[in-house]
């Protein structure tokens, strides 16, 4: 009963969160912001149905994201021309249907193997259905894609959806809905049992389960919520094109995931919230950001393989002994230095690619043509590299110790 | 008709052998580390761009030399440092490394070259038909394309079946354990083997740059159809990924070339159809039009009705 509450209060929680945030926020930037998070958030859940809970690496995610999203924007159109008649309300859903109904179609062959089959049969449908989308033109649009108009139909109590800020709130509806479904579905047998075939198939085999049945499940409910992602997508920018179904996009949604953490629920929803405020903020101050990205993803797969959600897990045990304030100080000790070389790098990396004659970076103003300024921040790089390196032993020590069980006291049972 | 089918054959065979120069690092790689590459094609736009920076101070002929030795280098560097530290994390985490790896090559080569496309030139050398045919020219420098390829082709099955080097590496991809207790170091055969590849892929990049144009996006253009030929061929099968890749570059050539489609099809059938029908784009498709798309195609057929390839081993 206790958990269940304390469940609940997460939950509800979590609402508020959504239910309040254009109140804090409320400038066109930010709700724009938080309705490309609300599609980031479902659509990368979706991912990590996959890959984190089913173990399946898919490099054609975003088949099932622009399939629902096409059909969430045909279903705008017959609303609009009164072939059908139904309040847009329902569109996420239309769009999961058809994400459903085409993982139901692909999964049947594809899931026969996880692992590099599985990531090559996603890879190469991934591309075909890539290409064909500039073939057949009447589904697809070509290249320009297809738009609607999302103000017709039914009014929903009134609501016309004329603005951004009442389709964030249909969207953190939408999100809520489909958050806390995929929460439930990893609660399920049929969840519990996708993690069993992803660490050990044949184990999972021997137990009576077909592997194959058991990702097919995680297969297709993933496609389902990939399509409710899509179909967001669709409402809110009231277009789609053939670039929401290509690799791009599929590779986008792996990076979100797999930054935020695969192995947490939590993980890909801090992932896709990361991703989607440096694609918006960052891409106004400076036209490298992809480059950063790339160079963040690569470092989490270096360093952080359980992404940022395992780094913040990393430090339950510390938590738990009340040995965190131990930490801070080392903490501090490593990370100034480290955040003062990263920032630096930055410095160095855009004064040597801008086009202007002067630069000015976080207060300063610095010269791209005086060879005095690369020449100081390259020292100031090389100082701080060399203080974090110098302070890492500390910081390993005082870690070892704030996780030492004490031999004494019985052990202690983690999670 | 016939100059049409000499000529696509050419360049097919073209294609074919160049993207085999890549196809054969990767599924050597691939046998070796049990790992697919996705960074293998960024290697051989790097070997493109490695290339251009040299030739304009040096020539063509210095960067044919130089640009794989640095790809090389490179890829040396990225497989001790990169791949060996996530291989603890497994495999699935070394694909999703090679994946974030190809991104940021293609972002570093925008930071470092710019957006724009490199004009960058086939040697003065080389600039003359080899032949005449039907009235049709030949370039001498596709004739050179064909013949590095082909070299290669040779002395790496020369290089893998007869040398010492090429026993104890094939010896190391069955039994890396008992290599490795034979006093061998098996890490640096690994390093080595990657290096090679990638130096492999610089190499096709540098003799592909001038043809195919060099930009940004020549790694996505060329990479997944390298993974296509790689997959269907049979996973770490030499012979398996050299049939695949004449057979993808003729298939896709012989494809551009022609110039049926459905409404022949339909026609020879005796059937009619409506030009305002809804799936009137099905009913127009033309073979060109699905030249792009064949080969993934054929990887899906491939993988559902024969997972292991043409030549791959059966799995246990």
């Amino acid at each position: 009963m206790m958990i269940f509450l304390k469940k609940s209060i997460v939950w509800v929680g979590y609402l508020i969160v959504l239910l309040i945030l254009p109140q804090f926020f409320d400038s066109v930037l930010a709700v724009s912001i938080f309705n490309q998070m609300a599609i980031a958030i479902v659509f990368a859940l979706s991912y990590n149905m996959l890959l984190g809970q089913g173990g399946m690496l898919s490099f054609g995610h975003a088949v099932y994201f622009g399939l629902g999203g096409f059909l969430a924007v045909h279903a705008l159109i017959m609303i609009e021309s009164e072939t059908i008649y139904f309040s847009i309300i329902w569109i996420p859903l239309v769009g999961g249907l058809f994400g459903l109904l085409a993982a139901l179609f692909i999964g049947t062959f594809s899931t026969h193997k996880a692992g590099t089959v599985f990531a090559m049969i996603s890879l190469g449908i991934g591309e075909l259905l890539a290409a064909s989308s500039l073939i057949f033109v009447s589904f697809f649009g070509g290249e320009a894609g297809v738009s609607g108009d999302r103000t017709f139909g039914p009014s929903f109590f009134g609501v016309e959806f004329f603005q951004d800020i009442e389709i964030y709130y249909l969207g953190a509806v939408w999100v809520f809905i489909a958050t806390l479904f995929m929460y439930l579905f990893t609660q399920t047998p049929a969840g519990k049992m996708a993690n069993a075939v992803r660490d050990n198939p044949e184990r999972a085999e021997f137990i009576g389960y077909s592997a194959k049945q058991v990702r097919y499940i995680s297969f297709c409910a993933s496609g389902l919520f990939a399509g409710v992602a899509g179909g967001l997508f669709a409402l809110n920018y009231e277009f789609i094109t053939e670039e929401n179904l290509n690799a791009a996009t599929s590779g986008r949604v792996l990076l979100m995931a797999y930054i935020g953490g695969l192995g947490y629920f939590i993980g890909p929803i801090l992932g896709a919230v990361i991703l989607t405020l440096m694609n918006s903020l960052l891409s106004n101050y400076s036209d490298l950001w992809m480059l950063y990205l790339g160079i963040m993803f690569l470092l989490t797969v270096l360093f952080l393989p359980r992404g940022f959600a395992g780094f913040i897990m990393m430090h339950q045990l510390a938590w738990v002994r009340h040995t965190m304030k131990s930490l801070v100080v080392p903490y501090l000790l490593t990370g100034l230095p480290a955040l003062l070389f990263i920032l630096t790098c930055i410095g160095l990396i855009e004064l040597s690619h801008t086009g202007e004659t002067e630069l000015n970076y976080l207060g300063f103003s610095l010269d791209p043509t005086a060879a005095i300024d690369f020449v100081l921040l390259g020292m100031i790089a090389g100082g701080s590299l060399l203080l974090t390196k110098k302070s890492l032993p500390q910081l390993r020590k005082a870690w070892e110790s704030a996780n030492e069980i004490p031999e004494d006291a019985p052990s202690e049972k983690v999670e | 008709m016939l100059d049409v089918f000499i000529f696509a054959t050419l360049n097919g065979l073209v294609t074919g052998l160049l993207l085999f120069m890549l196809a054969s690092g990767l599924t050597l790689i691939f046998s070796m580390m049990g790992v697919l590459n996705f960074a293998h094609a960024s290697f051989y736009m790097l070997g493109a761009y490695f290339a251009y920076s040299v030739s304009l101070q040096f020539g063509f002929w210095t960067g044919l030399i130089l640009a794989p030795i640095i790809v090389g280098l490179l890829g040396a560097i990225v497989e001790r440092y990169g791949l060996r530290r996530v291989h603890q994390h497994g495999h699935v985490a070394e694909l999703v490394f090679t994946f974030g790896l190809a991104f940021l090559i293609e972002e570093a080569v925008q930071f470092f070259w710019g957006p724009d496309t490199k004009n960058y030139q086939s040697p003065d050398l080389l600039d003359f038909p080899l032949f005449t045919l039907f009235g049709q020219e030949f370039p001498a420098y596709r004739g050179f394309m064909i013949g590095i390829s082909i070299s290669i082709f040779i002395g790496l099955y020369y290089v893998l079946t007869k040398s010492r080097v090429g026993i104890i590496i094939q010896a190391a991809i069955t039994h890396p354990h008992t290599v490795s207790n034979l006093g061998h170091n098996v890490p640096l055969i690994f390093m080595g083997v990657f290096g090679v590849g990638s130096g492999l892929a610089g190499l096709a990049g540098v003799i592909a740059g001038p043809v195919l144009t060099t930009f940004p996006g020549m790694a996505v253009v060329l990479g997944s159809i390298v993974f296509v030929i790689v997959v269907i061929g049979g996973l770490g099968s030499l012979a398996g990924a050299f049939i695949a890749s004449i057979m993808i570059g003729l298939l896709q050539s012989y494809a551009i070339a022609s110039d049926v489609g459905m409404p022949d099809l339909l026609n020879l059938l005796g059937f009619e159809f409506d030009r305002n029908h809804p799936l009137t784009d099905l009913w127009t498709l033309t073979l060109p039009q699905i030249a792009p798309i064949l080969p993934y195609l054929l990887l899906v057929l491939v993988l559902i009705f024969r997972p292991t390839g043409l030549l791959g081993k059966r799995e246990q």
